[in-house]
């Protein structure tokens, strides 16, 4: 048996730090709950940090401890979160979850086909971020459990992005989370799939095995909790090898929706270094749009990591869709607007696409087996791709 | 202590540090009569002939001024934290063994907690200006020995003109100075700008201290101060610290919300017609209000409109806009970095301007009311647009007035502000401390969309159809609260004890501050 832990830390603390909150609990063998908080906001909420804390120590059956709580403004998701990683890191076996009512404007769904030009990477341990990045009106918000959260807050980030998924408002954008490399992955499944997540990232993915067993684990959680809305895959692919087999991952799960790039992790192990005209990476970008669009789904490029450079985004985002990208990562939310703006048709295409919808639906009307327009003939992956570009205005 | 509930339904004294007040009557509601204020009459031939008012030090001077207990110093605070003068006139006023002064300054910064000491230990009074950081923390304790009174820039300029602070010795601190007390702030290794802050305390008190660093022989032109009011020159080794008296560079904020913010409020111009050729704003040196000013310009630059003024707060973003030509003039206030130090010099089209030019409620007219939009910040709005500008929501002073309260005169007054900042709700049931009645407040400009004054109802019918989320205030309270857990709680005040007031533009009370309990 392991040795008896009596004393933990969890959260943050000192003079940068914003919106999050630091615990210190030590068991004691009587005296019963000796609290003391230092809140920047003691004077407006005090009373409601003390009465939370002591239902929290409660529901845990933590009975004897002193408790130190240095608060730098936390939200009540925050704080929670970081005493229930203290109450975990003291009993490693207690399987109760201090959860929050669910905001009811989270309980949307989402379509295997909409919009995904813009998805906003948020560290997952970070949750200033977290409560206006929606406003920024990404189509999709990722909480990220793996490269941004260090190995020793992985337990940290598990609960802070549970509760994110219940109690903050993403105002409509795709709830997306990016787990961690499986098999490791799998254990972040349990933190996210009962909380309404809409889309899984599944990184450095390099096999179709992996996103079989993935999809076996969200089924099984999905009955055991319930859950009725459809939960999505987006594979990025990160290495040589994903490359090669980027057909087979595309196609290992009919809720993959997407195919993501990661061109950082890709360029290392080719043994080359990333630049911005991205010729190293050419292969791999045509190869995984190629694999995407041949399995029927999505084809998404990579982040764009200089956030003070709009005009080279807007480049990078012309060229990627140039190439058949329908999608762009970002880091910083002023890079969003310049996303969509980029991915937005061209007036030129809106025309376009306008009069082959007319003639689609003229001969549709018509009962006609074939669409054409003047003397040409209209083949149906082009009266998609038209219906798609109109649904994009409507987007914008 | 005595306390009257006035017209904005808020508990005010009757009397502060032994004077008679007149309790807020509502905006526009209150006129004193009777005549200005008048300086003493002088004579040239008291004065050198040869022009030099140098003395040697600070000490004689103020002897020479016959500085005694329980007189009023001034100060200004164009040199903002980088000042030194301040601290060490105080140093000197205490050497004296002189007790009880009023301190009279334009703003006071964390650079004058040196002066905590002094107000301990009774060299000092109280203070009429502002209190900010831990001068504010001292105050709202109650540890002052007098009652604070905070004022406008332009509520400063109203109070000396029509006698309700008569001024015993001006100290101006003057970055270039002749030995017959011509001064500016533009030019000087303390270069500060403009020192327009200095200019009704040098006509009006009884001496007037020039203190320099950089004495040039006579004439020093263009003066900002005239060397006709001035008694003494002093020159010292150095006014301040060049690095904090003026910022290098300033720089737009790199907050996502922030830029948002501003990015609402340049959208809304446009929308409202306010933005359109021959029109006028102002923004300040905030890093949002910063921002706004750099949006609006593409929008200008994109609509080709062409603005006829911009009242500043100057800055490099406003230079760029006067040196590209999308202004005739920047009317500057007080001068933010050294690009606006350098065009104040060098360009026509930048205008010194002092708070009576700009914002004198005794004027003949009023340049406030005269410019179409006004971008402000705030630390709380409650539900009926009344803002608070000086303390937090714990019940601590931490900022002056400024020029707030006069630019809420301007024909749209937008506040730009996050709705919440960490846990602490920026939109509130009702405020802290009431600085400006929410009836000139227009619109609210937040992360998550504009709030309206239902009594602009132009402005909602015009904003209709913008993308812009235009929310109801309440239903905007509602939800921060949702995100906040929870309404905060009020701090715990001794009510029976003012620490401070709030004057309005009129030279009427507003609004107290509280002993905050500890």
């Amino acid at each position: 048996m392991a040795k008896k832990i009596n004393k933990v830390i969890s959260g943050k603390r000192g003079d940068s730090v914003r919106s999050d909150c630091y615990f210190e609990i030590e068991l004691k063998s009587s005296g019963g709950i000796k609290l003391d908080i230092k809140s920047k906001v003691q004077s407006m909420y005090g009373e409601s940090i003390k009465e939370m804390i002591l239902d929290m120590s409660k529901f845990f059956g933590l009975k004897d401890a002193k408790i130190l709580c240095e608060d730098s403004g936390a939200l009540p998701f925050v704080m929670a979160a970081r005493f229930e990683l203290a109450i975990k890191r003291l009993f490693p076996d207690n399987k109760k979850e201090y959860l929050l009512p669910f905001n009811k404007k989270n309980l949307y769904s989402t379509k295997k086909d909409q919009l995904r030009r813009s998805r906003l990477y948020l560290p997952g341990n970070e949750p200033k971020f977290f409560v206006n990045a929606g406003l920024h009106s990404p189509d999709g918000i990722i909480l990220d459990l793996e490269d941004s959260v260090a190995p020793t807050e992985k337990d940290a980030a598990q609960l802070l992005v549970r509760n994110a998924l219940r109690s903050v408002d993403f105002y409509n954008a795709e709830r997306m989370v990016r787990i961690n490399q499986l098999p490791k992955g799998l254990d972040d499944l349990k933190y996210i799939i009962p909380h309404n997540v809409n889309l899984i990232l599944v990184p450095k993915c390099e096999s179709a095995e992996q996103i079989q067993q993935l999809e076996k684990e969200v089924e099984k959680l999905k009955k055991q909790h319930k859950v009725q809305n459809p939960i999505y895959f987006m594979p990025i692919i990160e290495s040589a090898l994903g490359v090669i087999k980027a057909f087979e991952i595309a196609s290992a799960s009919t809720n993959n929706c997407a195919l993501a790039i990661g061109l950082e992790d890709y360029t290392a192990d080719i043994g080359t270094q990333r630049t911005n005209e991205g010729r190293e990476s050419i292969f791999a970008r045509q190869m995984l749009i190629n694999a995407a669009k041949a399995a029927g789904i999505q084809a998404i490029d990579t982040v764009f990591s200089d956030v003070s450079d709009m005009e080279a985004l807007r480049q990078s985002v012309l060229e990627a869709k140039s190439l058949g990208f329908e999608g762009k990562g970002c880091i910083h939310p002023r890079q969003i607007q310049v996303v969509h703006e980029a991915f937005a048709p061209t007036s030129e295409e809106i025309e376009k696409a306008k009069k082959i919808v007319d003639a689609f639906n003229e001969a549709e009307k018509k009962g006609l087996g074939v669409v054409s327009l003047g003397s040409k003939m209209i083949d149906p992956p082009v009266v998609k791709r038209a219906q798609r570009i109109l649904s994009l205005i409507k987007g914008n | 202590m005595k306390l009257i509930k006035n017209a904005a339904g808020r508990l005010v004294p009757t009397e502060v540090n032994g004077l008679q007040q007149i309790p807020f009557k509502g905006v526009n509601k209150y006129k004193p009569t009777g005549l200005k204020a008048k300086p003493k009459i002088k004579t040239c031939i008291d004065y050198p002939t040869d022009g030099n008012k140098v003395v040697k030090d600070l000490k004689t001077a103020l002897k020479k001024a016959g500085l005694k207990d329980g007189m009023t110093i001034s100060t200004h605070h164009h040199l903002r934290n980088g000042d030194a003068v301040t601290n060490m006139l105080f140093d000197v006023v205490k050497e004296m063994g002189i007790k009880n002064i009023r301190w009279f300054p334009s703003a006071s910064f964390p650079v004058h907690s040196h002066l905590i000491k002094y107000l301990e230990d009774g060299t000092i009074h109280h203070i009429e200006g502002s209190m900010n950081g831990p001068l504010g923390k001292f105050t709202t304790e109650g540890k002052m020995k007098g009652i604070g009174v905070l004022r406008s820039h332009g509520g400063r300029y109203q109070s000396i003109q029509d006698g309700e602070v008569h001024i015993d010795i001006a100290v101006i601190a003057a970055p270039t100075a002749d030995p017959f007390g011509n001064s500016t702030g533009d030019r000087g290794k303390s270069a500060c700008g403009l020192i327009g802050f200095a200019l009704g305390d040098s006509e009006y008190a009884d001496k007037v201290i020039v203190v320099t660093d950089n004495l040039v022989p006579f004439p020093c032109v263009p003066w900002q101060i005239q060397g006709n009011n001035v008694d003494y020159v002093v020159e010292v080794e150095t006014l301040g610290d060049p690095a904090k008296i003026v910022s290098g560079t300033t720089e737009v904020t790199k907050s996502p919300d922030r830029l948002l913010i501003a990015e609402y409020v340049a959208q809304f111009l446009d929308e409202a017609g306010i933005m359109k050729n021959g029109f006028s704003f102002q923004a300040g040196a905030g890093g949002t209000t910063l921002a706004f000013a750099v949006y609006l310009k593409e929008k200008m630059k994109k609509k080709n409109v062409k603005a006829r003024f911009i009242r500043g707060g100057s800055t490099k973003y406003l230079v760029q806009m006067l040196e590209e030509g999308l202004t005739d003039y920047i009317l500057d206030g007080q001068t933010f970095d050294l690009e606006g130090v350098r065009s104040m010099r060098e360009n026509a089209g930048h205008v010194n301007t002092s708070p009576f030019t700009s914002y004198n409620f005794h004027g003949k007219g009023n340049f406030a009311s005269i410019v179409d939009a006004a971008v402000l910040g705030a630390t709380e709005v409650d539900v009926n647009f009344n803002a608070n500008v000086v303390t937090h929501s714990d019940g601590y002073l931490l900022h002056g007035i400024g020029g707030w309260q006069n630019c809420l005169y301007s024909k749209c007054t937008i506040l730009a502000i996050p709705t919440f900042r960490d846990r602490i709700p920026v939109i509130v049931d009702e405020v802290t401390t009431l600085c400006g009645p929410g009836e000139l407040i227009d619109v609210i400009a937040t992360e998550r969309g504009l709030c309206i004054n239902p009594k602009r109802k132009d402005l909602l019918k015009v904003m209709k159809n913008s993308s812009i989320p235009i929310i109801d205030i309440k239903e905007l309270k509602k939800g921060i609260d949702i995100i906040c857990g929870g309404a905060p709680a009020k701090p715990k005040v001794n009510k029976e004890k003012v620490v401070a007031i709030i004057k309005w533009v009129d030279g009427t009370v507003l609004d107290s501050v509280f002993q905050v309990e500890k």
